[in-house]
């Protein structure tokens, strides 16, 4: 599979899923108003690569802000992870906030509750 | 005597005022807002927590009206933009903003929203985080691209509870508006 590359904008993230290596970035904001439309291509490309995925899966998260719209697509995306990791691949997401984001904190442990993955929250100090 | 848009408009955007706004509620409002209130806050050097929150507010109030605005406004005799609706941001205290939305509302809907920010104000934060959790596993998005998370998430984040006023228009339409401090 090639690399899926979706430039950013001020209401979506930066998407890059380097399926070789099995390394998938979501960075920046996601608040479109329809992020059906945004995220469908990666949840597309997730379910292709779900097929022969790399050994392991390194997802990393870095999200400045999220809409409520966003927050379930982020959780279909993860879903599509948590069947990867239920097929045997080692599969690890790293959630990053900022330095006393506590609702960007709170929001990947709503995740990790909901979804069975190993998650990594990682805080960045500036 | 009958509600006055104009008058409301006025008399809500005396305040120590961030932004005031009444017009259609479009895509591209939205981004302008976001713009202008960002650049303002940095600018105020407003702190970071307090920053992201309100943004974070902003974002779920401009889209939920953005979502279920009427499209017309049928028997709404004065000249108002499709998509109307209004929005208020301003100053109340150190680091803490008032945030006032409104949009006109077909009469028949004032129960469901009574009713469901009632339900939201009353929970506690621990309440909130399993209502939030549960709509998020459990529901599917709308064809509107909400889904129901947005009121729970702005309750969450601000801690405090939304005011709402239903101001009766027409045979029609309700104003209502809804106030969240940030």
């Amino acid at each position: 599979m090639e690399a899926l590359i979706i430039e950013g904008t001020t209401k979506t993230p930066n998407v890059n899923f380097d399926s070789t290596k099995g390394v998938l970035e979501i960075k920046g904001r996601s608040i479109p108003e329809n992020s059906i439309e945004f995220y469908k291509p990666l949840v597309d490309w997730l379910e292709e690569y779900a097929q022969s995925p790399a050994s392991k899966t390194q997802v990393n998260v870095h999200l400045e802000y999220f809409n409520t719209s966003s927050s379930k697509c982020i959780l279909d995306v993860f879903k599509k992870l948590e069947t990867i990791h239920k097929n045997k691949y080692e599969v690890q997401i790293n959630w990053y906030y900022e330095e006393d984001d506590e609702d960007m904190l709170e929001a990947g442990e709503d995740y990790e509750s909901i979804i069975r993955v190993p998650f990594k929250m990682i805080e960045i100090v500036d | 005597m009958s509600f006055n848009i104009n008058e409301y408009y006025t008399d809500i955007s005396k305040g120590d005022v961030l932004l005031a706004y009444k017009g259609s509620i479009t895509s591209a409002l939205i981004n302008e807002v976001l713009e202008a209130v960002e650049e303002k806050l940095e600018r105020g050097s407003e702190e970071g927590k307090t920053r992201k929150k309100l943004y974070n507010v902003l974002v779920e109030s401009l889209q939920n009206l953005y979502h279920h605005i009427e499209e017309r406004h049928d028997g709404i005799e004065e000249q108002l933009d499709p998509k109307f609706g209004i929005l208020v941001i301003e100053k109340a205290n150190d680091h803490e903003y008032k945030v006032t939305t409104g949009n006109f509302v077909v009469s028949s809907k004032t129960k469901f929203l009574k009713e469901k920010i009632d339900k939201i104000n009353a929970l506690t934060k621990d309440e909130l985080k399993d209502m939030y959790k549960f709509i998020l596993n459990h529901q599917k998005i709308s064809a509107k691209g909400g889904g129901g998370l947005g009121l729970v998430d702005i309750a969450r984040k601000t801690g405090k509870k939304m005011i709402y006023n239903f101001y009766p228009y027409n045979d029609k339409y309700v104003f209502f508006d809804l106030t969240i401090l940030v």
